[in-house]
């Protein structure tokens, strides 16, 4: 074994999530170290759809990306010195029939209620509003907070930056063990063998994290899903929004680079062998989400795909992310079960944690999503 | 896939321009030498995360011309050897498909 590395802050995972958390601890003057049992972010970070939404999000959720996207995400790329891509143009989600009207109203009305601006449109007015729309289309919710971005070029754009503020990073180096000394979280153990001290152990880890904090008596509850994703050729700009459904059948955007990022699922993404180091695509799976693509927006038919891809999704019973530390275990932090919408919080995610590090108080409310809400039937 | 042990706390030198570093690597998405060599003295030291962060290899052609390419810079800069494991994914469709058709594949 061999000598233990030290620092203020030890981060495992290098996603958005690890590496926004590094940034901002090492802003604060903290020493951190973050571990990768892969390379930078090749997890859910690089495999998501980029979108940046407030809208359609829990109520636990909401207040942290509405935080994000009014204070964060706006001036990100000149924070990090990278253009990340940051587009605010919106959020259309559209809806075909009574019971999906019903759906989106119910979300409009509790999204204006929280501080979005969201716009109610019939036919006629989606159709004004976007001629690309099939007139099959009925309804549509338009949240005018929302937008994407790159998340592969945000996420190295938040490793790039915490590397040259002097966060030390360790890929390959998959975590297999927390210990406690006195109590506290203090150490990290790798499957090399080689251990990692601090001060506040973060992990953010996706579907890993289970596994990890369980090492220290911690159960979080998850269940990993796969969906998957696909990118088309580029085309002239069409689009500025986010665009999905009420019925989830599928959400993306374009890109500044003109290609289409498209993502969903089949309906079985929660039925797999159970996450692992690999995510292949399945045969049915975006051949279902393109369907769904056609039926809203029938121009994209001969638009061409270029590559299809699949990630892990870490679920948790309520559909929110954990974020803060662990009652009754001071030292572990856990900043995982994104639910397959942690792109637009993870910078706000690093945020909060390096304040409550740092012992401040946090930009925005996040007790709400600690791990202790889940409790026993009985 | 297990990757390699990387301790990224490297030293490659300052970055000195060369003088083909105008040199287009990656002809789908324009990417020159000079982008790649600079992306890999800022920390990009895999080929994907080069790939995620220029989008060389992420055109067209999915990057049948410049994966090797792109592979001998990086190991040029890095003085280390890449292994065939540390290229990026092959993934479908071998060649770019229309929506209409890649939208077919019904389940019967």
């Amino acid at each position: 074994m061999s000598d233990t590395k030290t620092a203020n802050v030890i981060v495992v995972g290098s996603g958005i999530v690890g590496n926004s958390c590094a940034y901002y601890c090492a802003k604060k003057g903290l020493s951190v170290i973050v571990l990768d049992e892969d390379i930078i972010g090749n997890g859910a970070s690089s495999r998501n759809g980029g979108g940046v939404r407030a809208f359609f999000r829990n109520p636990l959720e909401l207040p942290l990306a509405k935080y994000a996207i009014d204070n964060i995400w706006p001036h990100l790329s000149e924070e990090l010195g990278v253009d990340i891509e940051f587009k605010q143009g919106g959020n259309f989600r559209l809806g075909i029939g009574e019971k999906e009207e019903a759906n989106l109203k119910k979300l409009a009305k509790e999204g204006n209620e929280q501080g979005l601006k969201v716009d109610l449109m019939n036919q006629k007015e989606v159709q004004n509003f976007c001629c690309y729309v099939s007139p099959e289309v009925t309804y549509a919710a338009y949240c005018h907070n929302d937008g994407h971005a790159n998340p592969l070029i945000t996420t190295l754009a938040f490793y790039r930056k915490a590397k040259a503020m002097g966060v030390k990073y360790y890929t390959g180096e998959e975590v297999v063990k927390l210990a406690t000394i006195r109590g506290k979280v203090r150490k990290v153990i790798t499957a090399l063998g080689n251990c990692y001290e601090g001060d506040a152990i973060i992990v953010a880890a996706g579907c890993a994290s289970t596994k990890i904090v369980q090492t220290v008596g911690i159960d979080m509850p998850h269940a990993p899903s796969i969906i998957e994703a696909f990118v088309t050729e580029a085309m002239p700009p069409l689009f500025d929004f986010m665009m999905g459904t009420a019925s989830s059948a599928f959400y993306g955007h374009q890109t500044k680079h003109g290609s289409f990022v498209f993502g969903g699922g089949s309906g079985f993404e929660s039925f797999n062998d159970g996450y692992s180091d690999s995510c292949p695509t399945r045969q049915i799976t975006a051949p279902s989400v393109m369907r769904g693509i056609m039926k809203y927006f029938p121009c994209l038919h001969d638009l061409k795909i270029i590559r299809t891809w699949a990630g892990w999704i870490n679920n948790t019973p309520d559909g929110c992310a954990v974020i803060g530390p662990v009652d009754d275990l001071p030292g572990l932090y856990i900043a995982a079960g994104y639910t397959g919408h942690g792109f637009c919080m993870g910078p706000v995610t690093g945020k909060i944690l390096s304040e409550v590090i740092s012992g401040e108080k946090p930009c925005v409310s996040y007790e709400q999503l600690k791990l202790s809400r889940f409790k026993a039937r009985q | 896939m297990k990757v390699t042990y990387l301790n990224r706390d490297i030293a490659l030198g300052p970055y000195v321009p060369q003088e083909d570093d105008d040199v287009i690597i990656c002809r789908c998405e324009e990417i020159t030498k000079g982008e790649i060599r600079r992306a890999i003295h800022e920390g990009m030291y895999t080929m994907t995360e080069i790939k995620r962060f220029l989008r060389t290899g992420m055109g067209l052609c999915q990057g049948q011309t410049c994966t090797r390419l792109i592979k001998n810079i990086l190991q040029n800069e890095m003085k280390r050897a890449v292994q065939p494991n540390e290229e990026p994914t092959p993934r479908a469709p071998a060649r770019p498909l229309a929506m209409e058709n890649y939208g077919k594949e019904l389940v019967k």
